[in-house]
């Protein structure tokens, strides 16, 4: 095939714990360490995989987002991506807006295979493959943990509930990347050099004749209900009682 | 008023119990009227135990052969079809859910809510975000028809004793060929299902092997329990990935958890935060899991598993 679209969300950094704002508006992320999406890395690795292994020619990184998310997409290309795309726009990215972006780029680079993450571990959505493959009419195969691509179609095992699903798409197709699909590479000086001079183009959302406002009003953001503080035990005879008192063991 | 539409999850054979859940939610709805649609080559028995759920009004079967697995290509544009009489569109948050509303969002043209854990209107719900920390209050056009995913923790499964009406129905929509169902291999296995499971018990990094993780398996089986287990855990093969507790595997509301050599990462948190009692057994007494835990027992879990089996059998 010719080409594999990736999608790379920046988010917060996943070992960031995050705070919401006093003022119900949303979570702080001023001065909050961002990172590409993990599940993103993983599609990325797939996708230069499916490229090393001499069955795709090039790889395209995209985002959409703010000017920063630069700097993810520059990783993508350390990572070995070999051009990127930043489709901007200042405001907070709805799946259903990202899949729509998403589709663009995809009708003008005609990809054979697009392949986004699992979920984005800010909004936890897990929308856009699913809304992307829609709007393209493609197949998708969601929470994928194995890809073989075959000439013209992919078999590919999902992580389901009851364990592992198989199945078999036409390409071009949408697949979201799970945990066990691979273990990303790590990035390495000389690449974050060559990467500077890799093609990175950037283009206004508007100009694709797209909004970004979102469909979901976000009224208020809170923190959580916090559990109540437990009690230690000091060993298992006491544990045990414990349990029983609550019910939970005869 | 509300027309919810609920989109059955099943085997072919029993009805999934996240829908159940699923149905209390639409009976939130303020205004709802529900009625559970169940796809199948053969809907009948799924679409008897639909019509058993208390608060469902109607039933409806779309019989067909290439519904005999749940493909979310195939599903979507008959979902969507069946849609056009129902303002609202759910589906338990599983990874069945997961994989087809989005895509039926999308050929809807609007846009989806995730996760909805509480009803807050006919168009107004909260959810999870950061794994979970963080709650959104999201508001949905009125004018648009809604579709959402429901958190089955945040919702009890829908009583039995309802006696709906079943409609079958035949959809003119057609449906693709390019994506198609090759085997599914389920971990076939007596143990309670961990979805559903009131009790469960979850080993991490720190059984070290798959070996030592049967030590987990049996404790659960002497407590009558679900086993779970951490990312790590499953990442390094000591278990299987359905059994993957957290942000990115099952999110679970068990009377019981008991998390066994497991640090209590954010992302595994969020999987148990509406356990009702957290046991936490742990060498390490700073571990964040202590924090959420209603009983923590700092020690070697090779030493406590025995100990606590024993104290168990008597
Ligand atoms: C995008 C993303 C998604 C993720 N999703 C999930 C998810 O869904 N679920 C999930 O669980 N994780 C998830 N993780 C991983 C998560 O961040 C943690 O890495 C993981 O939960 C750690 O697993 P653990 O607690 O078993 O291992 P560790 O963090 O290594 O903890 C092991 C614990 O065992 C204790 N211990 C060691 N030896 C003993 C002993 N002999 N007796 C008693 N205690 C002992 C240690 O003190 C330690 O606290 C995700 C991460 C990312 C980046
Ligand atoms: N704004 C975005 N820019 C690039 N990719 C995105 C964007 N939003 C979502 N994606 C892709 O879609 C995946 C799932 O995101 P979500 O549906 O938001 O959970 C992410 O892992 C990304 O690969």
């Amino acid at each position: 095939m010719r080409k594999i679209l990736v999608g790379v969300k920046r988010v917060v950094d996943y070992n960031v714990r995050v705070r919401v704002k006093p003022d119900g508006s949303g979570v702080i992320t001023d001065g909050v360490k961002m990172s590409v999406n993990p599940f993103d890395e993983i599609a990325l690795e797939e996708a230069l995989r499916i490229k090393e292994r001499g069955e795709a020619a090039e790889v395209i990184a995209v985002s959409v987002g703010p000017d920063d998310a630069q700097q993810q997409l520059r990783t993508a290309l350390a990572m070995g991506a070999d051009r990127a795309i930043l489709v901007k726009t200042a405001e907070l990215v709805e799946p259903l807006t990202a899949a729509r972006v998403l589709l663009k780029v995809v009708e003008k680079e005609q990809p054979e295979l697009v392949i986004v993450g699992k979920q984005a571990i800010d909004d936890d959505a897990a929308q856009t493959a699913p809304m992307l493959a829609a709007l393209w009419d493609r197949p998708q195969a969601t929470f994928c943990s194995k890809i073989e691509i075959q000439g013209g179609s992919a078999r590919v095992t999902r992580e389901v509930d009851a364990g592992l699903e198989t199945i078999e798409v036409d390409l071009p197709a949408v697949f979201s990347a799970d945990l066990r699909l691979n273990e990303p590479r790590y990035v390495k000086l000389p690449d974050i050099m060559k990467a500077k001079k890799k093609p990175l183009d950037v283009i206004e959302l508007g100009s694709l004749g797209l909004s970004a406002e979102p469909g979901l009003k976000p009224v208020l953001t809170e923190p959580p209900k916090p559990r109540s503080k437990g009690v230690m035990v000091k060993d298992v005879a006491e544990l045990v009682d414990a349990l029983k008192k609550k019910g939970l063991v005869s | 008023m509300s027309k919810i539409l609920v989109i059955a999850e099943h085997d072919g054979k029993k009805l999934n119990q996240a829908t159940a859940r699923c149905v209390t939610c639409a009976r939130q709805i303020p205004g709802g009227a529900v009625t559970v649609a169940v796809f199948a080559a053969d809907p009948a028995a799924v679409a008897a135990q639909a019509a058993q759920l208390a608060g469902v009004q109607e039933v409806v079967t779309v019989a067909a052969a290439h519904n005999a697995n749940a493909l979310a290509a195939v599903l979507a544009p008959q979902v969507v079809a069946l849609a056009a009489d129902y303002s609202h569109v759910l589906a338990a948050s599983t990874a069945f859910g997961k994989d087809l509303l989005p895509r039926v969002a999308a050929l809807l043209g609007v846009p989806q809510i995730s996760d909805a854990m509480s009803v807050e209107g006919a168009h107004k719900f909260k959810r999870p975000t950061y794994a979970g920390n963080a709650i959104v209050t999201l508001e949905a056009p009125a004018d648009r028809k809604l579709v959402a995913t429901v958190r089955s923790a945040s919702f009890e499964a829908a009583a039995g004793g309802g006696s709906a009406p079943v409609r079958a129905v035949t959809l003119a929509a057609a449906v693709p060929s390019h994506t198609r169902f090759v085997s599914i291999s389920a971990a076939t296995s007596d143990r309670p299902d961990l979805a559903s499971a009131p009790k469960v018990v979850s080993g991490g990094r720190a059984l070290a092997s798959k070996e030592n993780f049967d030590l987990i398996f049996k404790l659960a089986e002497k407590m009558g329990a679900a086993v779970g287990a951490s990312r790590a855990a499953v990442d390094a093969g000591y278990a299987p990935n359905e059994l993957q507790v957290g942000q990115t595997g099952k999110i679970i509301a068990p009377e019981l958890y008991v998390a066994i050599g497991i640090s209590g990462a954010i992302q595994h948190l969020t999987g148990i935060k509406d356990a009702k009692t957290i046991v936490a057994i742990n060498k390490d007494a700073e571990a964040p899991i202590f924090e959420v835990a209603d009983l923590g027992l700092v020690g070697d879990l090779f030493q406590i598993i025995p100990e606590l089996e024993k104290a168990l059998a008597k």
